[in-house]
């Protein structure tokens, strides 16, 4: 591959940049037309320069209380997040030891991408709807008060959870493969040869070696869970997460202040990605270092 | 995070020790911990599709859903099919199967060659890896900003037609931009071309170079090697990208709904609007003949690409 850059290359090259313009075209827009003055629309040109429609955002939009939903949805995505983690983790390491019916447990995580997201979120729906349906009855058969102001078992950390982690999950476990294909079993079992216990092994060797790669699910399980929107549409029961409220302002905000909230939740989610990928360069430093002094 | 390995590599059981107890105990420990996953799966994947199965086969009236068996539901989805007209379900799948075939002309080739050119041109890892990160940053943003943000270019006074009317090309701005087909197409594009871009990748990667030599030393030209050596190995990649796509807008409502101003059918849309109007048992039969359509499309794929032996 030591050849001098032939025509083909500078043609994908270009291919390459326009994509990146057109990728990022569209969202430098709007970052800049949330910037709009007062009297402002919603497009070009720019009617001077001032942050009057992050103020109104602030004020509030219209009935919507789009903080509590940013919240929700922050919240939501960090426990995605963590769960993700965990269970890829150990899941990981299951599968590679191998058990029995791993390839029908590998076969459900693959089927969930494929099957579409809205049919996750219907059936996810229905079920607590039954659910909630089976409790209703108990109650009526048998009096008892605790059931009596039943609510509903739909919400944020029952059914909109599961949605959740039926879409990051599966990327979760992908990740993880990849990683443990690549992780040498010689250092687990130098880590053996010299007493250490399993879980020894595991907190002392093989997460801190994997700990960059356990950052990018994390990654991934939140940016995932925190765009979700098709898989919770149905799932999520009275509350909102901040994707859903955001879909049903497209149609009834027709200001700037739309694009103002578009700026504020991509400055939140680089954020949180900032420092997630700064963990991970930190991470990946210390340990360099702990290496070079043998700590 | 970028390179994911496919299903195939993952390691099975190896370096098991001889002794029979720790290996007992080490194969319940793998049940312990795949167990939360598969519990995951069982809860929220598996009991809501046999559900909605059974669901699909309910009758219902404005109230409640009675769970007595019909195929009512399910002669309400293809009602009038049977005549010489289109029935509105044939009508939407064919809409929505016009969006996926269209969007897969274009997140293809610009997928492919994207990956090509990350796996085969640049040299350097970190350089790839943070053109790589380039490609991902805009998906930190949520989807409906990411559609919105169309509107200041598209709108009927957005920049497109500003500028091609300050360069004297139109006289009457074009309409057709936002809300129409084009525009859902092209939101599809920008949003899931990246779903093709990693896997495709992946399988680029993983292509032993000394076969690329190999050919070039037997006298291949470029295309030659394009066409006979790196797209057919490049295949799982694309049909796994290909696959990830389908799925991705014969199942979407949001898309179609935001970009295309609520005028285009779909099939997702259908199954929400059902939903919110409590129609539990027909979304469900819905849902159940739109899975069966994705399946179908996807074996269809399969069949064509042998996956399994290219895995």
């Amino acid at each position: 591959m030591d050849q001098p850059r032939g025509r083909a290359f500078y043609l994908l090259a270009a291919i390459f940049a326009l994509y990146v313009l057109f990728l990022y075209g569209p969202t430098l827009t709007i970052l800049a037309l949330s910037f709009q003055g007062p009297s402002g629309g919603l497009t070009f040109p720019m009617n001077g320069v001032s942050t009057h429609w992050f103020a109104k955002l602030w004020e509030g939009v219209g009935v919507v209380d789009i903080w509590a939903a940013l919240r929700r949805s922050l919240a939501l995505g960090l426990v995605v997040m963590a769960l993700t983690v965990g269970i890829a983790f150990y899941a990981g390491l299951a599968f590679r030891k191998g058990f029995r019916g791993s390839g029908l447990v590998f076969a459900l995580a693959v089927s969930s991408l494929i099957v579409p997201s809205i049919v996750v979120s219907l059936g996810i729906g229905l079920e607590f709807r039954l659910l909630d349906d089976a409790v209703k009855a108990l109650a009526a058969a048998t009096g008892w008060g605790f059931l009596q102001d039943h609510g509903t078992l739909m919400g944020l950390y029952t059914s909109a959870l599961g949605a959740h982690l039926t879409w990051t999950l599966p990327f979760g476990l992908l990740i993880m493969f990849a990683v443990f294909n690549r992780f040498d079993p010689a250092y687990e079992e130098a880590a053996r040869d010299l007493g250490a216990s399993g879980p020894q092994t595991l907190r002392h060797v093989v997460v801190p070696i994997l700990a960059p790669a356990l950052v990018g699910v994390a990654l991934f399980g939140f940016t995932l869970s925190f765009d979700e929107l098709a898989r919770t549409s149905q799932a999520i029961g009275g509350r909102n997460t901040l994707p859903l409220e955001l879909q049903g302002l497209t149609t009834t905000v027709t200001t700037p202040e739309i694009y103002a909230l578009g700026t504020v939740t991509t400055a939140v989610s680089a954020l949180v990605i900032g420092t997630a990928l700064g963990l991970t360069l930190w991470l990946q430093k210390r340990r360099a270092r702990r290496a070079l002094t043998g700590l | 995070m970028t390179d994911l390995a496919l299903p195939a590599a993952a390691p099975a059981a190896q370096t098991a020790s001889p002794a029979a107890s720790p290996r007992r105990r080490r194969r319940a420990l793998a049940y312990l911990q795949a167990a939360p996953l598969a519990l995951v799966f069982l809860v929220f994947l598996v009991v809501p599709l046999v559900l909605t199965g059974i669901v699909s086969l309910w009758e219902y009236n404005e109230y409640e859903i009675i769970p007595a068996l019909t195929l009512q539901n399910y002669a309400d989805v293809f009602d009038g099919c049977l005549s010489a007209d289109l029935c509105t379900t044939v009508r939407t799948y064919l809409s929505t199967v016009k969006f996926v075939v269209l969007t897969l002309a274009i997140t293809l080739p610009l997928g492919f060659a994207i990956a090509y050119f990350l796996a085969f041109h640049i040299r350097s890892g970190t350089v790839r890896m943070g053109l790589f990160l380039l490609c991902t940053i805009p998906f930190w943003t949520s989807n409906v900003i990411r559609m919105i943000s169309w509107i200041p270019l598209l709108g009927r006074n957005g920049l497109v037609n500003d500028t091609l009317r300050t360069l004297g090309l139109i006289r009457a701005p074009i309409d057709g931009l936002l809300y129409s087909d084009f525009a859902v197409v092209l939101a599809f594009v920008h949003l899931d071309t990246v779903f093709m871009i990693v896997p495709i990748f992946n399988s680029l990667a993983r292509i032993d170079r000394r076969l690329i030599e190999a050919a070039r030393d037997g006298g291949a030209s470029g295309a030659q090697i394009l066409w006979n050596v790196i797209l057919p190995l490049a295949k799982p990649g694309i049909a796994i990208g290909t696959i990830f796509v389908t799925t991705l807008v014969m199942g979407d409502f949001v898309t179609v709904g935001v970009m295309g101003g609520q005028q285009i059918a779909s099939v997702g849309k259908v199954i929400q609007v059902q939903m919110s109007y409590l129609q539990f048992p027909a979304a469900a039969a819905n849902a159940v003949v739109l899975l069966a359509a994705v399946l179908l499309m996807i074996l269809g794929l399969t069949r064509m690409i042998d996956l399994r032996r290219e895995l």
